[in-house]
């Protein structure tokens, strides 16, 4: 338990290590990128406590970063509020907003719960559209001011730590072992005493609050602006995606997903065959499709594989130890 | 025998409260009909829209029924067939041949995406099963606008542009054609499902896989007919849509979304539901169009007002208006 303690420690803090340092070598450009995967990364870690751990499935969380994303460019564009300040803003309103969602979806169950979600996922960015007069219909809203790539990167590594912390604290207790209990069966966690709707919601929730910051975020790398058609159904189902590619369940498979999900596109249109914007799609399907026939648990599950399968050499060699 | 028997029951169990709000729904459009012309005229062309609803609704509770899964994918495998289509009369293919080979392809495609994609995840889980279907989503969409482009690309209208007048109401001959191939599409389909042996093992398999495949029925070969037809159906969707939205990638994304609202209303388990939750979904939208008030009315809220209904449906009549209630195991 210690060494394996040890080792994720270690893991953490090369990742750490190598934020910083490129945070000092990279070009402003490739902040920028570097950015959109923090960004990435909070959206995903909230999908996955969602999904991974409490075993409810939404395809509708850039709902709840196009609630983020308005928060952030409505107050600053009409109040001036200081960028920083609306990141807590926008975290406890798309929490209520969860809390909200998450209380009808005690009712759903899987495909179900699906639909329910997709549902809002295409309808939430339809509502700037109506209501234009304050959110400035299709061609969107800008916050007052629009920060540079530098401290978009530092603010949001600096985010996705405390995301990281937070989501690490809440799933190593009670809380989290509820949530596992729910995914695992909702009948044996009700019988234990596990309140299904005040865990179930609170997941929700949780969920959504990172969604929401991660919108906040990704309206100010989009030059500060809040559009409709940013916020659009693929938006959610890359987020979907990037936690399906990281393995559902696993708090470290996050950073795969998010790089997989914020560098794809860039890697791609590079890239000698497919270097078109419509060959990216290509290459982001068949790789999720692939993920899910062949490593049923993600990139996680495959390293946790490797891991058990090294060990048990070790262990059967008897010259070690 | 008696197992049978009870089946047909189920399939076609509508409480009596529904059939008489469908009824007297029937009247009051009836009588809206005769006595407007505009209302008559919205009525027509929301059945059609309302058919094509009710196809696309059609191959999503056959996939559902068949393997426990929503298709995300099945607006996008009706586009891609929609193109096939089009390839065909580029190369010379009359309208009507293009339509026949391409319900063909279609079948094909359709069987080869449930033996490659689906069967290897489909006894893991709901949302392995979803995110695969998402998966082909994606990259559906991406080989289409790889191979064709984004931009729009138009076919010739298969039913001619002439309008047929009956008292004061003009009623376009796209419409009704779009109408009736698609009502015949579905009762060929009821037909295939009642009468034919092959529909008798396929609902066998989809019922009870265990038994039907200890009676002697190859149950993963009737799932994989099963997502064919669905694809069928979604190519015909997709080629009725074509004349409204001309051809480009994203034409079916939101008949699909639609259709969602569609198979929910009618119980995602109803083929009958399915169709019916279309035509009704189809005219309800768009007499809540014209004659709501501006404020909800307006085209920008017609998604998500058909999903309103969509989440209302889901929380206080969760089996829709032909399911019946499931009892879950411990």
């Amino acid at each position: 338990m210690t060494r394996g303690l040890a080792t994720r420690l270690t893991a953490i803090g090369i990742v750490v290590a190598i934020v910083v340092l490129l945070g000092f070598t990279m070009t402003d450009y490739h902040r920028g990128l570097g950015a959109r995967v923090g960004i990435y990364f909070i959206a995903i870690l909230g999908l996955n406590i969602l999904i991974g751990y409490t075993g409810q499935i939404s395809i509708g969380h850039g709902a709840f970063m196009a609630i983020g994303g308005y928060t952030t460019a409505i107050m600053s564009n009409y109040h001036h509020t200081n960028l920083i300040a609306t990141l807590p803003l926008a975290f406890a309103i798309t929490f209520v907003c969860g809390v909200l969602v998450g209380i009808p979806s005690l009712r759903f169950r899987g495909v179900y719960l699906a639909l329910a979600t997709f549902a809002l996922a295409v309808s939430v960015p339809q509502l700037p559209l109506k209501w234009s007069k304050w959110t400035g219909g299709s061609n969107g809203i800008r916050t007052h001011t629009t920060p540079g790539n530098t401290w978009l990167y530092e603010v949001t590594w600096a985010c996705v730590g405390l995301a990281f912390v937070g989501a690490w604290l809440i799933l190593r207790g009670r809380t989290g072992r509820a949530f596992r209990s729910i995914r695992d069966s909702e009948i044996a966690a009700a019988s234990s005493g596990v309140s299904l709707p005040i865990y179930k919601t609170l997941a929700f929730g949780i969920s959504a609050a990172f969604a929401g910051v991660a919108g906040s975020l990704f309206v100010l790398v989009t030059n500060g602006f809040a559009q409709p058609n940013e916020f659009g159904v693929t938006l959610s189902l890359q987020i979907l995606i990037g936690a399906a590619v990281a393995g559902l369940g696993s708090l470290y498979g996050t950073i795969v997903g998010a790089l997989f999900v914020g560098l794809l596109p860039e890697l791609s249109s590079s890239a000698p065959l497919i270097g078109s914007s419509h060959g990216q799609d290509v290459v982001f399907g068949a790789i999720v499709i692939l993920v899910m026939l062949l490593l049923p648990n993600g990139v996680a599950g495959l390293l946790h594989a490797i891991d058990s399968r090294v060990k048990s050499a070790i262990k059967s060699d008897p010259t070690a130890s | 025998m008696l197992g049978l028997t009870r089946k047909t029951k189920v399939s076609t169990g509508a409480s009596l409260p529904v059939l008489a709000g469908l009824a007297a729904a029937a009247v009051f459009l009836l009588i809206g009909c005769l006595s407007s012309d505009t209302f008559a005229q919205q009525t027509v062309a929301g059945l059609s829209q309302g058919a094509i609803y009710g196809s696309l609704a059609l191959a999503l509770v056959l996939i559902y029924r068949a393997t426990e899964v929503i298709n995300f994918a099945q607006g996008e495998m009706a586009m891609a067939t929609t193109y096939i289509a089009y390839q065909l009369t580029l190369w010379h293919v009359t309208y009507w041949l293009a339509f026949f080979l391409t319900i063909v392809i279609a079948f094909v495609l359709g069987v080869v995406v449930y033996g490659v994609l689906i069967r290897p995840v489909q006894h893991r889980s709901v949302i392995a099963l979803v995110i695969v279907t998402v998966g082909m989503f994606i990259l559906i969409d991406g080989l289409v606008t790889w191979k064709w482009g984004a931009d729009l690309k138009f076919m010739a209208a298969p039913f001619g542009n002439q309008v047929y007048h009956a008292g004061g109401v003009a009623f376009s001959r796209q419409d009704l054609g779009v109408l009736l191939i698609s009502i015949l599409s579905v009762i060929l389909l009821w037909v295939l499902f009642q009468f034919t042996k092959l529909g008798l093992a396929m609902r066998a398999a989809a019922l009870r896989p265990a038994a039907a495949a200890l009676v002697g029925v190859r149950v993963d070969w009737m799932l994989a007919v099963g997502w064919g037809l669905a694809a069928v159906l979604g190519a015909v969707a997709g080629l009725m849509t074509e004349p409204y939205v001309f051809l480009q990638p994203s034409m079916m994304q939101a008949i699909l979304l639609y259709s969602f609202a569609a198979a929910v209303l009618g119980g995602l388990e109803s083929p009958a539901g399915a169709v019916i939750g279309g035509l009704a979904l189809g005219v309800f939208l768009n007499l809540f169009g014209q004659y709501a008030p501006r404020d909800i009315g307006s085209s920008e809220l017609r998604l998500p007002v058909a999903f309103a209904l969509l989440l209302v449906i889901l929380l206080f009549k969760p089996t829709g208006l032909f399911g019946r209630k499931q009892v879950r195991r411990v």
